[in-house]
């Protein structure tokens, strides 16, 4: 299942990347792939945002504008800016 | 619960789920049984139907699960009493501790996407805890999907624990052990399966009932007026095809979400409510005259859409730029829609 395409903000600097692998680790959509200790988005349009590749890249060599998505959360978001999700109230999502 | 009144320390609340304690350097620590018993499932199903899931918590803090000696590995887990079920169901079997973070009362993911399960309330709940002195190694095996509120790095340079990432399930924990900390693909991957959609759509149908009853309410009101004056006959026809719509939208389309066309949610929820007002009206179930039939129609699937449009959030797999993408067309074109339906109802009432 995957949702719109070419949409997603994720970004990776190829350059600056040390290979650890943490990226492909953390990332529930497998979005990453690691080649001779480079990774490579080879799924871009599988990316859900979640934000969980950049904020444990050691080196910064990854970017992405991350939030929840989620309709109610944005609408929320932007009656009361809250942005409180539907999951917020305790969780449907797994 | 610590008793903040309490002169001296107080002994934490004693849980029906706690089997004992163990000692260690820092005091005791409670015990954890791994079986659920049958109170733990009722609650469970309680907050499948979204009935007082807001407060299904346990207490944050240390706990010990098997036999657990300064070797044994530290699971950090959320305090959503669901979360922390499913973890020490898994566990059955195995030594351990169990490091329980302050996420609110929220799953482990959804507390990650909002920074409650992150990097501080780690840092924070080991110094609590003194669980340095209480195992020898300096390893935490973090849940895949606490990622995003977490950077490993950073908890291993403010607590001096490196972060090991465990599978995304609870369930394939004893597989990871037994490999050795390593989760295969499979493990690191989320799905969105028949089983996972069907599990959600209760707490998808609690949630919108307000909202569908509030809808009801309303056009089984103007849905009375007519050139004769006002009557209510028409009433229970309006609420049978808003519930029908609720219906719909907070079922059908969970249900069959991988086999409606098109990406967009909005769009899936416009086939499947193009669908419900063809199957309604060719019934004739959607009013005595055309412009009803097509006000209502429009009404059917304006909710259908808008439904389908917040499963969003729900869903394990869009993204923000995505949704806020799909919710710039759809949004306006739904409010058209659920607008036009209504004026259509009341015109077809006055002819």
């Amino acid at each position: 299942m995957k949702h719109l395409k070419n949409v997603v903000t994720l970004k990776l600097d190829e350059e600056k990347c040390i290979g650890c692998g943490l990226c492909s680790t953390v990332c529930p959509h497998e979005v990453f792939s690691i080649v001779d200790k480079k990774a490579y988005i080879i799924d871009l349009d599988a990316c859900m945002e979640c934000g969980a590749c950049a904020g444990n890249c050691p080196i910064g060599a990854l970017s992405v504008d991350s939030g929840v998505g989620c309709a109610s959360g944005i609408i929320n978001g932007l009656l009361n800016g809250s942005g409180e999700c539907c999951c917020d109230k305790g969780g449907t999502c797994a | 619960m610590t008793d903040c009144c309490c002169k001296k320390p107080c002994a934490p609340k004693r849980e029906p789920w706690m089997t004992g304690d163990v000692e260690t350097p820092v005091g005791k620590v409670p015990t954890i049984g791994t079986r659920l018993t049958l109170r733990d499932e009722l609650g469970a199903l309680k907050v499948r139907f979204a009935i007082g899931r807001n407060n299904y918590t346990i207490e944050p803090g240390l706990y010990a699960i098997g036999e657990p000696t300064p070797e044994s590995p530290v699971f950090v887990s959320a305090n959503y009493k669901l979360s922390f079920d499913h973890l020490r169901c898994a566990l059955g079997g195995t030594d351990g501790w169990v490091l329980v973070l302050d996420t609110k009362g929220i799953n482990v993911w959804c507390a990650a996407g909002k920074g409650t399960f992150g990097t501080a309330e780690i840092v924070n709940r080991v110094q609590q805890t003194k669980i340095d002195q209480i195992v020898s190694h300096r390893k935490l095996i973090v849940p895949q999907l606490g990622a995003p509120g977490v950077s490993a790095p950073e908890v291993a340079k403010q607590s001096g624990f490196g972060v090991l990432y465990g599978p995304v399930r609870a369930e394939d924990l004893p597989k990871f052990l037994a490999a050795e900390f390593k989760a295969t693909p499979e493990m690191r991957r989320v799905r969105f399966t028949l089983r996972d959609r069907i599990a959600v759509i209760p707490v998808e149908l609690v949630i919108w009932f307000k909202q569908a009853l509030g809808l009801a309410i309303a056009l089984a009101l103007l849905s009375g007026i007519s050139r004769n004056g006002y009557s209510l006959a028409n009433a229970p026809h309006a609420f049978v095809l808003v519930f029908t719509a609720w219906l719909t939208g907070g079922a059908v389309v969970p249900l069959l979400l991988p086999w409606i066309p098109a990406r967009a949610f909005s769009l899936k929820g416009l086939w499947v409510g193009l669908m419900l007002w063809i199957v309604l009206g060719s019934a004739n179930l959607l009013g005595a005259s055309p412009l009803t039939e097509l006000g209502w129609g429009l009404i059917l699937v304006s909710v259908v859409s808008f439904m389908a449009l917040n499963f969003t959030g729900t869903s394990t797999y869009t993204s923000m730029s995505g949704v806020k993408k799909e919710m710039k067309i759809a949004i306006p074109i739904q409010l058209i829609a659920a607008i036009s339906g209504t004026v259509l109802i009341i015109i077809g009432g006055l002819r």
